[in-house]
């Protein structure tokens, strides 16, 4: 086992400028040269522990990104195995396409919490450093944490017995069958066992599409911030993320380019971007900026669009408004403190709310309108959702076990097979749900860490 | 004032098919061995069912037989009629049963015994047990005194037996022996704590007065497969089994006259088994349903006694004439001998070490339903395996102890020691998690060479596994390599079994893999077949068959022996790990696990419990 090379990003998704691909095991820097090309064209073999080399990493010979590729050799990384680190640029996209080329070459995708077990093991900490490592990544938000929770004790749960129930039937009906052949058992019809692994398949074609969702709460919604030049977005923008992050000038145009920050949002986790203001230009820099946040329209998962109340609404907001969808669209009123030009009513298929970026007013019934339109505000935290790519690999696994048993039994095959492949989609929801213990040392416990540090 | 009766190796308390596979294994690895019968007449008593084998207890007699153990040769060789269970629910849950010849067995089982090398046969009721310096003593009522290194309890259900039919009870044992008296005082006095479990037999009755003419009739098969790995002749049906239905007279019958039963009075505290309901328990349990399905089996050659299976029962005699009566072909049955309850002392197996010593008690263990399981191949398995590891004490090996992934002997062993029983425990192919691996066809390729290790399996019999192993591998390899073309004939032959005809050439393993299609349908297409024994060809195909699935079983085997490795102290004192649940604190100190595996596996400790252990374990084992 310890043989794998493994890795995984490291960093937490959606965040910052900067991720980490970290990769830990024999392997790990042979790997990593096969992905990463350097400026100086050193390999990365060559170098010695706690040094670096800046370079590109390829993918099927295509370019993905610039990286910095950092070596730590055996024993002196944080696994205690060798290690490589390759720091690229942010933003989920580039940071997956790295993994996956990293995953080609021959890494496996690491466990939750399998960098933190193999320091563990290679004695690199001592279980109390390991806790407080655990502290440290613990839920990014309160309501992730929440929800964590709850798919202990509440509705994931629940589902996944109800799941169990159906295969626990269909096995001890299996085992009637089979323990007492010569028992007037009434007709075991094979309509009933189709019907229980059809129960079973829809119950985990529900767990599973709840993913997502799981993912909004857990990754953050991309959300731009949109709105013609100088209505107030980059003070939005610096007023909920609480750092200046948006130069804010009075000259229309300021913002040019893109500017992102995660920020949280009554418990939501927003991957805010301020945008360029939305209007005709000659200048060329500005139009570029424009055509980004226009794309940044069709992209966002939830666009705030910010409409200055002070003022009627002209040209530009109408066509602003034109772009807009009320189904993930929440208008703010800003400026709400400089006067009354527009109001609520003219937005009516919206939701819509009056703020001040300035004074911080109105901001509460912004996060209630977000919640809204995320969906998260009836994302109660004890519906069933999956939280993370060991469950929903677990979920996926005993639906394929259910599928085999489904086609097993339309083939003819015998009940003693069958019977296998139902209990092998009960184990794999035993394990999901922590009713059996599968795994080798630690896992259980290391399980509870995030991947990475 | 006791008598010095002889100084012993092992001693064996009760001569049933626990006590006799035991004594034997000990024996037959050298060890002087004594073994006590309360009445010499009834060694290898069938005292129930007149059968052998059935759902995984004929996996368990294939297995008692490749560790070298004698009921599978014993069974074969008094056989009456024998079927393979389950045919076409497939080859994991495929079950081999027989009717025995049951004076024949226990003659043949007396026999063998008196034939026995280094064994001793005592009629003797052993009433007294105690530890000395010297070694466990065991005193009968007639006051001989003799002395062995290990001491074997089997003692059935004739410990404190007590009987019971409708309002009368009596001490006794089964069959209208004697019960085994003072022995439970002395285990109490050791510090063992016994507790009471039932359970019952239903009539024999007179064959003459059966009318069979409108019953159905149960065949035997037509090719039989012994139990036994060492059987060369397999044996022949010579008789037919019948079956009858209850009906709502008797339903009846047993609704007006439940009060009378013992146990709806609450005069039996006992604790029958689920498994094996009276006739009583399965009316009052089963409200809805019409009816209930009996055997009519006959107990041997030479007698004219029919077993009436399922309709076991402890009500009145009056009310049993009654109830039998009411039967389709029973209208005017003569009851030979009456159905009865039996009520005995057993232990809570939890006190036993995987080795079935018990943990604070060196040297002594115990066997058969005395461990509180239900069942003549459960007894024997469980006193090959007690009688195995009281030789290997003595010569100072390690005990045998079989995993789970090994064989049902291991699974049934491990339920016990680690869930303890709160009902007599029954074999059941349900139990084993690794079903497809532990089939009756493959128990010597799994067990045999643990036994020829051991030293119960001869050169010879060893010699011809090996050479069906060889047969066996050879042939999936050449299967594996061979293609068929296709043709007229095999399209015919595919298309009349139901399954898709042949457009390309095809490796024969291929075509066997398809659920319609068996290794013998092909014979005609294989011109290169050698000829290879029936049970060979067998395994050939179900190997092939079911491999993917067999390599998934295998699989999870290996993920559990990463956990069975991990070995606890028995001196670990849990109680001592902070982090752990006190329920869970408490379970482990009580069944003391072997491994973190076995840990796993105990009622009430969580999983988050085996993480903390783990955590332990890998904290002490680097200090």
């Amino acid at each position: 086992m310890t043989d794998k090379t493994i890795a995984a990003i490291s960093t937490p998704a959606g965040e910052g400028g900067i991720g980490v691909i970290r990769i830990s095991g024999r392997t790990a820097i042979t790997i990593a040269d096969r992905v990463f090309k350097s400026i100086s064209g050193k390999k990365l073999c060559e170098l010695d522990g706690y040094t670096a080399l800046f370079g590109h990493i390829y993918s099927d010979d295509e370019l993905v990104d610039e990286c910095v590729a950092t070596v730590f050799l055996s024993p002196k990384s944080y696994t205690g195995e060798d290690v490589c680190e390759l720091s690229c640029h942010g933003g989920g996209l580039v940071l997956s396409s790295v993994l996956r080329a990293v995953l080609q070459e021959g890494a496996s995708l690491a466990e939750a919490g399998e960098f933190t077990k193999r320091a563990f093991l290679n004695g690199k900490m001592d279980l109390a450093e390991a806790e407080s490592v655990m502290g440290l990544i613990s839920a990014k938000s309160r309501e992730e944490l929440r929800l964590q929770l709850s798919a202990k004790s509440g509705r994931v749960s629940k589902q996944i017995s109800e799941i169990e129930g159906f295969l626990l039937e269909l096995s001890a009906n299996f085992a009637a069958f089979s323990d007492y052949p010569d028992e007037d058992l009434p007709e075991l019809s094979e309509d009933n066992f189709k019907r229980l692994l059809s129960l079973a398949k829809n119950g985990l074609d529900a767990l599973l599409s709840t993913y997502d969702s799981g993912k909004v709460l857990r990754e953050g919604i991309k959300t731009a911030i949109v709105g013609k030049p100088n209505v107030g977005k980059s003070t939005l923008m610096n007023m909920l993320s609480g750092e200046n992050r948006s130069i804010v000038t009075d000259i229309a145009g300021t913002t040019r380019d893109i500017v992102e920050n995660t920020v949280n949002l009554g418990g939501i986790t927003l991957l805010l971007a301020d945008t360029a203001g939305i209007r005709q230009t000659d200048d060329k820099v500005e139009t570029v900026g424009v055509e980004l946040a226009k794309e940044r329209l069709h992209t966002a998962q939830l666009i705030l669009a910010v409409f200055d109340t002070s003022l009627p609404l002209d040209k530009d907001d109408e066509e602003i408004l034109s772009l807009l969808s009320a189904d993930n669209t929440v208008i703010l009123l800003n400026k709400s403190d400089v006067g009354q030009a527009t109001s609520v009513d003219q937005f009516k298929s919206f939701k819509t709310v009056m703020v001040s970026a300035k004074t911080g007013d109105g901001i509460g019934e912004l996060e209630k309108a977000v919640k809204e339109i995320s969906g998260t505000a009836n994302l109660d935290p004890s519906a069933a959702v999956l939280l993370n790519e060991r469950q929903l690999e677990l979920a996926k696994k005993a639906h394929s076990a259910v599928a085999e048993a489904e086609q097993l039994l339309t083939s003819g095959f015998t009940i003693d097979a069958v019977g296998v492949a139902v209990d092998d989609a009960l184990s794999h929801l035993y394990t999901l749900d922590g009713k059996r213990v599968t795994n080798e040392v630690a896992d259980e416990v290391f399980r509870r860490f995030c991947v990475g540090k | 004032m006791n008598y010095f009766a002889g100084n012993f190796d092992v001693a064996v308390i009760g001569a049933g098919h626990a006590g006799i596979e035991a004594a034997l294994a000990a024996a037959r690895l050298g060890q002087k061995t004594v073994m006590f019968c309360i009445n010499l007449d009834s060694v290898g008593n069938m005292p129930c069912n007149p059968s052998i084998g059935g759902t995984a207890k004929g996996h368990l007699v294939r297995e008692i037989d490749a560790l070298g153990g004698e009921m599978g040769i014993a069974a074969d060789k008094t056989t009456l009629q024998s079927r393979m269970l389950n045919l076409g629910k497939g080859p994991a849950v495929h079950s081999l049963r027989a009717q025995i010849d049951r004076k024949a067995y226990t003659a043949l089982m007396k026999h063998t015994v008196e034939l026995q090398q280094n064994l001793i046969l005592k009629q003797a009721e052993v009433v007294d047990l105690f530890k000395e310096d010297d070694g466990w003593h065991c005193v009968t009522r007639l006051s001989a005194e003799y002395v062995s290194k290990t001491v074997i309890l089997a003692t059935g259900t004739f410990l404190a037996g007590k009987i019971f039919v409708g309002e009368a009870n009596y001490s006794g044992g089964p069959d209208g022996l004697f019960a085994a008296e003072g022995l439970s005082s002395a285990l109490r006095k050791l510090g063992i704590p016994l507790r009471r479990f039932k359970t019952g037999t239903p009539a024999r009755v007179l064959k003459s007065s059966i009318n069979f003419d409108e019953l159905d009739v149960q065949e035997g098969d037509e090719k039989i497969i012994p139990f036994s790995y060492r059987t060369k002749t397999a044996p022949e049906n010579s008789v037919v089994c019948h079956i009858s239905y209850t009906n709502d007279e008797t339903k009846q019958v047993i609704l007006d006259n439940i009060h009378r039963s013992p146990l709806y009075s609450g005069v039996i505290e006992g604790v029958g088994p689920r498994y094996c309901p009276s006739i009583e328990d399965k009316i009052m349990r089963f409200a809805d349903k019409k009816r209930h399905q009996l055997f009519i089996e006959p107990c041997g050659a030479d007698t004219e006694e029919m077993y009436l299976q399922g309709m076991s029962s402890s009500l009145p005699e009056e009310v049993q004439i009654k109830i039998y009566h009411s039967i389709k072909g029973l209208e005017n049955v003569q009851i030979m001998r009456n159905a009865y309850a039996i009520e005995y002392d057993c232990v809570n197996p939890h006190l036993l070490n995987a080795s079935l010593e018990f943990k604070d008690h060196s040297g002594l263990y115990g066997a058969g339903q005395f461990n509180g399981s239900s069942g003549y191949e459960e007894a024997a398995a469980q006193g090959l395996i007690a009688g195995i590891n009281a030789a290997r004490k003595n010569m100072g090996k390690e005990p045998l102890v079989l995993s789970r992934s090994s064989s049902y002997i291991g699974t049934l062993i491990d339920d016990l020691v680690t869930k303890g029983c709160l009902d007599p425990y029954r074999m059941m192919t349900s139990r084993s998690e690794y079903r497809l691996l532990l089939r009756q066809d493959n128990a010597d390729e799994r067990l045999m060479p643990i036994g020829f290790e051991i030293g119960l399996i001869d050169e010879e019999t060893y010699e011809s596994f090996l050479l069906r192993k060889k047969q066996k591998e050879t042939e999936i390899e050449r299967l594996r390599r061979t293609t068929v073309a296709p043709s007229q004939e095999i399209n015919n032959r595919l298309s009349a079994l139901d399954t898709t005809p042949l457009t390309t050439g095809i490796k024969l393993a291929e075509l066997i893999k398809r659920p319609e299609v068996s290794y013998f349908d092909l014979a005609d297409f294989d011109p290169c077949r050698p000829e290879l024994p029936y049970e060979v060809g067998l395994k050939v195909e179900t190997e092939i068959k079911y491999e993917g699935y067999i390599a998934r079983q295998q699989a999870q085997v290996d993920d559990m022996l990463r956990l069975e490795n991990k070995k606890l102290k028995k001196t670990t004192d849990y109680s001592e790990i902070d982090g752990l649940r006190l329920e869970a604190r408490e379970k482990l100190n009580s069944v003391r696990p072997e491994n973190i595996g076995q840990a796993s596996r105990i009622s009430g400790v969580s999983p988050s419990d085996i993480s903390v252990l783990l955590i332990w374990l890998e904290k002490e084992n680097r200090q």
